[in-house]
């Protein structure tokens, strides 16, 4: 005798709303101090951001985009019983993942080899608008990369999911959820790259 | 449960969003090469605030969701960070 499962997927996915919102404040404050820094050093941070890769800010950004791309593909997928499809589309998220994590560990290769890192002696040397900017810059992109790093572990785990029948066309809220995560993170991600690499 | 659940986006809907997201970074990348004074910032925000719309309305599934929850929700938490924000300035802007 198996009593009916229970299932309530907009309490679920509220739920999951209302972990984002909470990432939302967590930023919000990264977000807050950089607004008021750049209030008080408009000409340092300008100088500091033209010190950034703009390239790398640019595939980055195209990566996550694309990354979401197949990531919101992948839900349309499962619902429409697509298994492989659905399976191939998360490992296409996976790897943008870590495409994403493969430039910025070049980018940050680059500039921790030029000597730029939180108390560096030659960041210390440069004016303080500048020293807060690379300050909030590797927190908020280190934040933001381990972000990308849950969601890539996340994707892989549904993709896993898919293939193993947890999550199929009549049971898809987890996939869901792990794809409103994946989202999130590129919604900072909007927002991190004119702040930071597009700074005039 | 099936009246809980939205209809399925169609692919396509999926693939012009992103078309529509690479085009406003090229935008939003093109825009801050001009110098516009303190414009150039508030060109990048408003950039940026129509790129999360596209992804909350359609990769995120908000406008597709029947329960208005969903909505008021999102709006409460930008008011509070409007307001966090907000009176963050107020201080700074007049100490």
């Amino acid at each position: 005798m198996s009593a009916p499962e229970h299932r309530d997927y907009t309490g679920a996915k509220l739920g999951m709303w209302l972990f984002l919102f909470t990432e939302l404040i967590l930023f919000g404050g990264l977000f807050i101090l950089y607004a008021v820094y750049l209030h008080r050093y408009p000409g340092e941070f300008a100088a500091a951001a033209q010190e950034l890769n703009l390239g790398l800010g640019a595939a980055n950004t195209v990566i996550l985009l694309t990354g979401s791309l197949l990531v919101a593909l992948s839900v349309s997928a499962v619902r429409r019983g697509g298994r492989r499809a659905t399976q191939l589309l998360l490992w296409g998220g996976v790897v943008t993942g870590l495409l994403f994590l493969l430039n910025k560990y070049i980018e940050w290769s680059a500039e921790i080899g030029h000597g730029i890192y939180p108390d560096s002696p030659i960041l210390n040397q440069k004016p303080p608008g500048e020293i807060i900017f690379f300050g909030l810059y590797y927190v908020t992109l280190g934040l933001h990369g381990l972000h990308v790093l849950i969601g890539t572990v996340l994707l892989a785990v549904m993709a896993l999911y898919t293939a193993t029948g947890v999550v199929h066309r009549d049971d898809f809220v987890k996939l869901e959820n792990s794809g409103l995560y994946w989202h999130l993170v590129d919604l900072v991600w909007i927002f991190i790259f004119p702040l930071y690499y597009l700074l005039l | 449960m099936t009246e809980q659940e939205h209809p399925i986006v169609p692919y396509r809907t999926f693939v012009v969003v992103w078309l529509l997201l690479l085009l406003l970074t090229a935008v939003t990348v093109a825009v801050s090469r001009v110098h516009l004074g303190p414009l150039n910032i508030w060109a990048a925000l408003g950039i940026a605030s129509v790129k999360s719309a596209l992804v909350i309305f359609f990769f995120m599934h908000l406008k597709y969701e029947k329960l208005r929850a969903f909505g008021i929700f999102l709006l409460v938490a930008l008011l509070i960070l409007a307001i966090f924000i907000g009176f963050t300035f107020f201080d700074v802007l007049y100490r």
